[in-house]
């Protein structure tokens, strides 16, 4: 499957974007993909909702690059357990990210530079009503389903809440109604490992020509440790030695091997102005502090059937966090289906090929998603 | 359409609309049933993994848990009637199990295989081996059924807790049996409350 960007312009006459954090965005790219095709009756769109680094690339590959497999092409594609033949899917780019969308890195037609520090604060909420836009401007009213894993599934989540009469189906995998204190603390630990690298210059680095990489490296290498299971590391790296001790600080540990080059390659194609964005943006997000931390109550506006993903091994959103939201849909008397798949991955999981939780998405998508809109069709029909 | 004898004994004490949650749902083909006959919005709680595919395929609501370790997802009272069927002879804290259900719902439905049965009883007393039949199909040493027990164990097990029985059915093999019911039943159904 080819996927091609698209970019979707919004400015005036359009409101402006009225972001949380009081900023107004007067004009604003949106970068998005699509595969399948949109039904006649627009019910078949699918909107994924990317995570930390991801992109709206979400499957498929680029023309001409072999290797260039969007981040859920195991996933979402023809046939695959998110099926493209039936259903339109969307990927987004999030607003303020760094892959085609607006962000710090885009030039401030005020200013004729790059945003860099300028560019706003955005939140959860502030991506679902960028995103909500991006419906309006594809002309489809109503999701057949919201999904998204760990930060894409707050946004799945949130998208119950601002737009229940406009999404049918949320699957919401390995997330959480909040981050926890420490789930924060690591997130300071990367924001602080950026700010502190002599080449950030107070986020302004774009107009030095320069890039805050060594911070970026190490907000990366603590991202993954949290992303891994204990078991996992042990059973992937455990103390294994490249060439044996060499009483110095080179990477001799495997694992100190793979942290650095996966710091590495991350700080070569993502923005440290996007990273402290999208970290605060996790740490913001609280449905439920709305309603005096009752989740049951921030969630009681949603119509949409739920669908719960967690994993056993992943300690970063735990399942007796993903617990929380079923409790809390419980409570609403919402329909919801919650399964906890037992994989050693840790929070990875999600975006890995396991056999129960694609089976788990293959079933819902054809069963639950695709006949009640079959349903639907012959209804009005 | 399922037309399972016990399925149809357990819609008639059902009111339409209810809200169910049915405990270690299997397939969902229950609940599937449920929602048909009697329009009620029901939940699964299982933790088998084939199960639960199964249960997303019959479109039923399913919350994988294992029972076990408690249900503490949830409230008081969420729920008019809690099913367990054939499912509580295989739990380990028996006693537990049903005072959660109690707990969550105002109205139990038990079922189980009457171990009273005469044919386990003459094969335990005549044989001199632990029974296997249609109902208990396992040997000893594979059955999943840790907690085996008969009609008038179920009775004395109420009685004890001061649960009120509010309706009982028992089959023979598919049909209802009105007669000696310990003696003749092989699967026993019923509705009972801890309410006064």
């Amino acid at each position: 499957m080819i996927a091609t960007p698209q970019l979707a312009h919004f400015a005036s006459p359009l409101p402006p974007l009225q972001l949380a954090c009081g900023a107004v965005l007067q004009q604003y790219d949106l970068a998005y993909e699509s595969y399948g095709t949109l039904n006649a009756d627009k019910s078949n769109a699918v909107l994924i909702c990317h995570a930390l680094n991801a992109s709206h690339h979400v499957a498929g590959t680029y023309e001409g690059q072999a290797e260039s497999e969007g981040w859920w092409d195991s996933m979402i594609g023809p046939g695959k357990s998110v099926d493209t033949n039936q259903f339109f899917v969307i990927g987004v780019n999030n607003l303020g990210s760094c892959f085609g969308s607006t962000g710090p890195l885009s030039i401030d037609l005020e200013t004729g530079k790059p945003y860099g520090a300028d560019f706003p604060l955005v939140t959860v909420e502030d991506w679902v009503d960028s995103q909500a836009r991006l419906l309006d401007f594809l002309g489809i009213d109503t999701l057949a389903a919201v999904m998204g894993g760990s930060l894409g599934g707050m946004q799945a989540l949130s998208w119950s809440i601002r737009y229940p009469q406009r999404v049918q189906h949320v699957v919401v995998i390995a997330a959480a109604p909040n981050l926890s204190a420490q789930n924060i603390a690591f997130n300071e630990v990367a924001r602080q490992a950026i700010m502190t690298d002599p080449d950030f210059h107070d986020g302004n680095y774009a107009r030095k020509n320069t890039v805050p990489k060594n911070g970026l490296a190490v907000a990366r290498m603590v991202g993954h440790i949290t992303y891994i299971s204990d078991d996992q590391m042990e059973t992937k790296f455990g103390r294994g030695l490249r060439e044996g001790k060499k009483f110095s600080f080179a990477p001799e540990f495997q694992i100190e091997s793979y942290l650095r080059y996966q710091g590495e390659k991350f700080s070569q194609y993502y923005d440290a102005n996007t990273y402290l964005r999208v970290t605060k943006a996790l740490d913001y997000f609280d449905p439920a502090a709305d309603c005096g931390g009752d989740l049951a109550k921030a969630l009681s506006p949603a119509v949409a059937k739920f669908l719960i993903i967690s994993f056993t091994t992943d300690w970063r959103f735990s399942p007796a966090r993903s617990r929380e939201m079923v409790k809390a849909l419980l409570d609403d008397k919402k329909n919801v289906t919650y399964v906890e798949v037992d994989a050693p991955h840790g929070h990875d999981a999600f975006l890995l090929n396991n056999a129960q939780y694609h089976a788990v998405i293959k079933t819902y998508f054809t069963r639950q998603i695709l006949s009640s809109n079959r349903t639907a069709q012959e209804v009005a029909a | 359409m399922i037309t399972r004898a016990d399925f149809a004994a357990i819609a008639s004490w059902i009111p339409e609309g209810a809200r169910v949650l049915d405990l270690g749902c299997g397939d969902g083909a229950l609940l599937a049933y449920l929602s048909q006959a009697r329009g009620v919005s029901g939940y699964g709680i299982e933790n088998d993994e084939a199960s639960i595919i199964q249960c997303i395929e019959n479109g039923v609501n399913v919350i994988q848990v294992n029972l076990e370790s408690g249900m503490a997802e949830i409230a008081d009272q969420s729920f008019d009637i809690v099913i367990l069927s054939q499912t509580l002879q295989a739990m380990k804290r028996t006693e537990a199990v049903v005072a959660e259900m109690l707990r969550v719902g105002g109205e139990a439905i038990v079922t189980f295989p009457n171990f009273g049965y005469w044919k386990h009883r003459t094969q335990i007393a005549l044989g001199g081996r632990m029974p296997v039949s249609e109902d208990l199909p396992y040997q000893w040493y594979d059955t999943p059924n840790v907690h085996l027990f008969t009609i008038a164990d179920f009775e004395a097990f109420c009685a004890a807790r001061n649960y009120r029985v509010l309706n009982r059915s028992v089959f023979t093999n598919g049909v209802e049996q009105p007669f000696l019911p310990n003696l003749l039943g092989t699967l026993a159904l019923y509705r009972f409350t801890g309410r006064a």
